[in-house]
């Protein structure tokens, strides 16, 4: 196994170990709020990922918006092949947990530190919720 | 978890495959937030409909019903995406439409009442103090929480669900006494708050600057006794903006007779303290970017109208039509909308041109994006702060306007 390049400890998490490409976002999430459904690009104007497709990306929101879309939202568009491999969380809410676990994609929530000072959008990333940790594995292309 | 002899049986597929699989989900959920047991519920409330199922989610209940499914406790449904009266004037897609009949067709097959209302707590049940209750739309909770000083968390679909087939919920959250309590004051003596909107405002300045299901604002300095429908849109735009579970208000929520009460004995001395005044609710009405100043969509949704909302519209736009080119959009639930027709409320919007559907709420219509585009729009105006919110993914630009403001809007196509 490689030597991760850092280390983010976690609070709470579910699911399978998975590695991916991250993305991060300075603002919170909402499926219903912010997402297209149909696309996987967050489209909520001026969502400060606007334009940005979350299928396949390991997620790192600071909040949880609203909601309680996500409960079966994640299990759709886990059907429709545009759920992200991972959802990482400052602070999320029930919705966001039934929902993932629903749909059995990990996600996670509390970190000991802010991923945007650890980690870029493009970073390849590995999250093992029995460990409680998100590593860095290498840097994207930047 | 701890698990009784009960809860083990069913885990081990003694009361049939459904049960098994919807307690083994729920104990997942209860192990990610480290409960360690289930405590009973007496009444629960899902979301459920096409648009936010999919097909996926519409295979999940017919698979669920074909494995025995059936609640054990009530269960009502929120508000859906389609009224099938509606369905063609609105262009909405013939196929999903069928979809949601099967949608329905599944969930009764489980013995659940398609009541479809997000206003369950006006219109059909009122838990008690201390009642545990598994509750989805986000606006049910937070009442059920915070004004009837019930217990329930956010419960998505398949979460109260699968509360109503074992009859329990895992014991965290707002089920605790530890997350019940406050966490920081909010001072309202310098507002007025005469109109719905400016409830919703509030719940849009507190819940925008403290976005965390746990933070449990109090609210203090009312003016006067708020009404059901002023804390349903107050809770409603904390649940929205802030993702919150609970609000205290002193004197008005039971679980908040005193201050010190609302803080679980003592108010923390170094408490965070907020202020909200008529300036800053005029702030948050000038703030609305007007883009063109199209004025062809007013709505008055999400959450639905209760039986008072409605008699006031029908007084405001009695005797007014609504501005040619201008669409303009009501919904309610079957017993609201049965009992204002009997008395008389329905007619003058209806004559003023007003679209009054039935079990639905706008922003989950299905087909909305398309219907947007069909339609030429762009802006988005109503009285409600939640769906000023909660509307974005569709791209509309959105306006909170007061009600009266909102008529007038409606009635002479001119956006200020």
């Amino acid at each position: 196994m490689t030597t991760p390049l850092a280390v983010i400890r976690l609070d709470r998490a579910f699911g399978p170990v998975t590695e991916g490409e991250a993305v991060l976002s300075e603002e919170g999430f909402s499926p219903r709020y912010d997402l297209d459904r149909w696309t996987g690009l967050i489209s909520k104007p001026g969502h400060k990922l606007e334009g940005i497709s979350i299928k396949d990306r390991i997620c790192f929101f600071p909040t949880a918006k609203g909601g309680i879309a996500a409960g079966w939202a994640f299990y759709d568009i886990k059907g429709k092949g545009i759920a992200p491999r991972a959802f990482v969380f400052g602070v999320t809410n029930p919705v966001m947990v039934q929902g993932a676990v629903l749909a059995g994609i990990p996600i996670a929530e509390g970190w000991s530190e802010d991923p945007r000072r650890v980690l870029r959008t493009g970073d390849w990333v590995r999250v093992d919720p029995g460990r409680r940790v998100v590593e860095l594995l290498r840097r994207g292309a930047s | 978890m701890e698990l009784s002899a009960e809860e083990r049986r069913m885990l081990a597929g003694a009361e049939g495959e459904a049960v098994r699989r919807a307690l083994s989900y729920q104990q997942e959920v209860g192990r990610f937030f480290g409960a360690t047991r289930f405590v009973q519920v007496t009444n629960a409330h899902m979301m459920g409909d096409i648009e936010v199922l999919g097909d996926t989610g519409l295979g999940f209940l017919q698979e669920m019903r074909r494995l025995g499914a059936r609640a054990r406790i009530p269960i009502t449904t929120n508000a859906r995406c389609v009224d099938f009266a509606w369905a063609d004037r609105l262009g909405q897609d013939p196929g999903e439409c069928a979809k949601e009949r099967r949608v329905i067709e599944a969930l009764q097959g489980m013995d659940i009442l398609t009541t479809d209302t997000c206003i369950n707590y006006q219109t059909l049940y009122q838990p008690h103090f201390g009642e545990r209750v598994a509750w989805g739309d986000t606006g049910t909770c937070i009442t059920a929480n915070s004004v009837f000083g019930a217990r329930t968390n956010f419960e998505s679909g398949p979460a109260a669900l699968a509360a109503a087939i074992t009859g329990r919920t895992p014991e965290y959250g707002f089920q605790l006494d530890r997350h019940r309590r406050g966490s920081f004051i909010v001072d309202l003596s310098g507002a007025a708050l005469e109109d719905l909107a400016d409830w919703g405002a509030v719940g849009k300045l507190v819940g925008e600057s403290h976005q965390n299901y746990f933070a449990v604002p109090v609210f203090t300095g009312l003016r006067r006794v708020p009404l059901a429908d002023e804390l349903k849109h107050l809770g409603c735009a904390l649940a929205s903006y802030g993702s919150m579970g609970m609000f205290h208000m002193i004197g008005v929520t039971p679980e908040a007779p005193s201050l010190a009460a609302a803080f679980g004995g003592a108010v923390p001395p170094d408490v965070e303290r907020m202020t909200i005044t008529d300036s800053e609710l005029a702030a948050v009405y000038r703030g609305y970017d007007l883009g063109a100043g199209d004025a062809r969509l007013v709505v008055f949704s999400g959450p639905q109208l209760s039986l008072f909302e409605i008699k006031r519209l029908s007084e405001l736009f009695a005797g007014r039509r609504v501005a040619p080119g201008t669409s303009v959009f009501v919904t309610s639930s079957n017993g609201v909308i049965s009992a204002a027709a009997k008395l008389g409320y329905l007619a003058p919007l209806e004559d003023a041109g007003v679209a009054v559907l039935e079990g639905v709420c706008f922003y989950i219509l299905q087909n909305l994006s398309p219907m947007r585009e069909r339609n030429g729009w762009r802006n988005m105006i109503s009285n409600s702060a939640k769906i000023v919110n909660i509307i974005g993914a569709h791209r509309f630009r959105t306006i909170l306007r007061r009600t009266a403001d909102c008529v007038e809007i409606a009635c002479t196509g001119a956006l200020r």
